[in-house]
């Protein structure tokens, strides 16, 4: 797919919650196509120390209204620095990098989505390229606590949603690898994404149950397009770059120890 | 338009921006954004002679206006390079130069003997600077002796113009540009990378899996201009420069201090079509300034 370098305008910038951005992005000319799972390089104007792009996922696309939204968790500098910019701003952006989710064979497969924290962005998106195909996305979303749940709305016009929270607040308590819809529905396929120990414990859980699946890495990354290789993960092929070959990777693929 | 020709031993460059090897790929990874062809040159990722995995994540952190990075040199050999990365490359109208690496003298020279063979490759720069493989690679770069030794050899199978990429981490880089010119090099480039490191504190551990790193970026550009000086004067090969670059006012820091051509090379990751904007840039520079070409800057720094 053709990369492009690209000068978004800030349509919207809201704080679904303080310690998240949601920036809503367009362009004169037709955004390009975007798959879901790709992501955008992103530069940080503005920011004393920061010096490198910042990868974030694509979280949704708007091809009637022309906009590509990302959702952004304020950790550090460049997320911050970021998180400030206001409507009629100029955000710089590479995209679309990287190699995409699998989207269902047929509209009979039942996918499970699963995201942990901020790694639901890029499933709003992939929810509805599935929709798009007439399946039935279902959603099983993680966070801390209710507040960290964003977009609850957007996924509930999708499909199904499932949630659990580590401190009760909403869903049920616990791990995602915990939920009681794990026990009742088979599924197809599981897409995940989120921090390591959850993607990791879901893969445990798949490779057990014999379930097709797949996991969005964050590897840190300098130039998001596969020509300095910092951001390589050890797979059953040696090292493959995140970027390119990835973010998204088949479980069998990985040398992780599940 | 002013004439941006340079000559790097019998190499002919259009114009004197050419892409850091490691930073760029084969180049192709760049196509959306530039048109290849109209950089002076471009050099790919470090080859060796076997297969190297690299070293293990994290590879890189970012610093105060760079970053350092532990690539390691993974590539998957140069016979590999040869059969299924040169066909695909070869045809883009530049000057495609391999960055050649090893670890004993013995595979820079199987290396060079091998890029040899292929047409459309009209030059090698001999990576004697790598800081982050633990035998060989800066080995070489670091004294008079081991950078002689492997030129040479290399000289003797390779026919083509051989470029010696040269390591700032020495105590006097002029000595070892001399020593690499009286053993038969065409023309030296730097810098490579500056060893550095980074803690992360809270774990009290070193935040790249192999300690220490290489740090490029902005940086390190007074050190690469400074460095670029002192080798210009001391010989008289032509010298490419690098470090830093991130736009024309940079190159032409680097013109000034002697440099032929330069390199770009971190700055492809924040904007990747920097390069070509450097090449404009230049040009822009020499028309606004009455020059009528690039050469009558090369070298033009008066002492202060
Ligand atoms: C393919 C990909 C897609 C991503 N998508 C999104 C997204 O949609 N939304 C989003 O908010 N973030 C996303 N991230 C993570 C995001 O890139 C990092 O959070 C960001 O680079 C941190 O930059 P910073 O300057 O704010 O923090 P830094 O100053 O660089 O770091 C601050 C703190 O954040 C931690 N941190 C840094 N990088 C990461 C990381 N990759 N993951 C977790 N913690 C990190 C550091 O360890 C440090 O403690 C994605 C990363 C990748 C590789
Ligand atoms: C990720 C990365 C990989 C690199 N790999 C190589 C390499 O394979 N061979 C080499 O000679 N130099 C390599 N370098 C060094 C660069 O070519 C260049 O000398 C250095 O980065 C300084 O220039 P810059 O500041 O413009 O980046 C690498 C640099 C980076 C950042
Ligand atoms: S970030 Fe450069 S290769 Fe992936």
């Amino acid at each position: 797919m053709k990369k492009y370098i690209l000068d978004l305008r800030v349509v919207e910038n809201s704080s679904p919650h303080p310690r998240y951005a949601l920036l809503k992005l367009t362009h004169d000319s037709k955004l390009p196509e975007m798959l879901p799972g790709q992501f955008a390089e992103i530069r940080i104007d503005g920011s004393k120390n920061t010096f490198l792009r910042r990868p974030i996922s694509i979280n949704y696309v708007d091809y009637e209204r022309n906009e590509v939204w990302f959702l952004i968790a304020k950790v550090g500098e460049g997320t911050k620095t970021l998180a400030k910019v206001q409507s009629g701003e100029i955000v710089n952006v590479i995209l679309p990098l990287g190699n995409g989710f699998t989207l269902p064979l047929s509209p009979k497969q039942k996918i499970l989505l699963v995201g942990g924290g901020v790694g639901i962005a890029p499933l709003l998106y992939f929810g509805k390229c599935i929709k798009e195909i007439g399946a039935e996305p279902t959603f099983l979303l993680g966070a801390k606590s209710a507040s960290d749940l964003l977009e609850l709305d957007q996924f509930h016009e999708l499909g199904s949603v499932y949630t659990t929270t580590e401190d009760g607040s909403m869903g049920e308590k616990g791990f995602v690898t915990q939920h009681s819809i794990l026990n009742q529905i088979r599924f197809d396929r599981i897409s995940a994404c989120g921090p390591k120990p959850m993607m990791i414990s879901v893969a445990r859980y798949a490779k057990a149950e014999g379930i097709e699946c797949e996991v969005s890495l964050e590897n840190k990354m300098a130039c998001g397009v596969g020509a300095c290789l910092c951001c390589v993960e050890n797979t059953t092929e040696g090292h493959k770059c995140v970027c390119k070959d990835g973010p998204v990777f088949n479980i069998n693929d990985l040398l992780w120890q599940i | 338009m002013a004439d941006l020709r340079v000559k790097i031993g019998s190499l002919e460059l259009k114009n004197p921006v050419m892409t850091a090897s490691g930073t760029f790929g084969y180049g192709k990874e760049f196509e959306d954004f530039i048109n290849l062809e109209d950089l002076g040159g471009i050099i790919v990722k470090g080859t060796t002679l076997n297969h190297r995995e690299g070293n293990a994540y994290p590879r890189m952190v970012e610093t105060p206006s760079g970053m350092l990075n532990c690539v390691g040199l993974q590539n998957k050999g140069v016979d590999y390079f040869c059969n299924h990365i040169y066909p695909d490359i070869k045809d883009i109208n530049t000057n495609m130069i391999v960055n050649v690496s090893g670890s004993t003298v013995e595979d820079y020279v199987a290396t060079a003997e091998r890029i040899n063979e292929l047409d459309k490759i009209p030059a090698i720069e001999l990576n004697i600077s790598c800081p982050n493989v633990k035998s060989g690679g800066m080995a070489f770069g670091v004294t008079c002796e081991g950078a002689s030794e492997v030129v040479k050899a290399v000289r003797k199978v390779y026919k083509k113009t051989l470029i010696v990429k040269l390591s700032p981490n020495v105590t006097d880089i002029a000595s070892i540009a001399k020593a690499v010119e009286a053993s038969g090099a065409d023309s030296v480039s730097l810098i490579n990378t500056l060893m550095g490191m980074v803690i992360d504190i809270e774990k009290r551990i070193p935040m790249l899996s192999i300690n220490t790193g290489g740090l490029s970026g902005p940086a390190i550009r007074p050190v690469a201009v400074r460095m670029v000086w002192q080798v210009a004067k001391a010989v008289k090969i032509p010298v490419v420069g690098l470090g830093g670059i991130v736009n024309a006012h940079d190159a032409i820091e680097f013109f000034m201090a002697g440099a032929s051509a330069i390199e770009i090379g971190t700055a492809n990751f924040i904007d990747p079509a920097v390069s070509i904007k450097v090449k404009n840039g230049i040009n822009d520079w020499l028309d606004a300034h009455g020059c009528k070409s690039l050469l009558e800057i090369v070298g033009s720094l008066k002492d202060y």
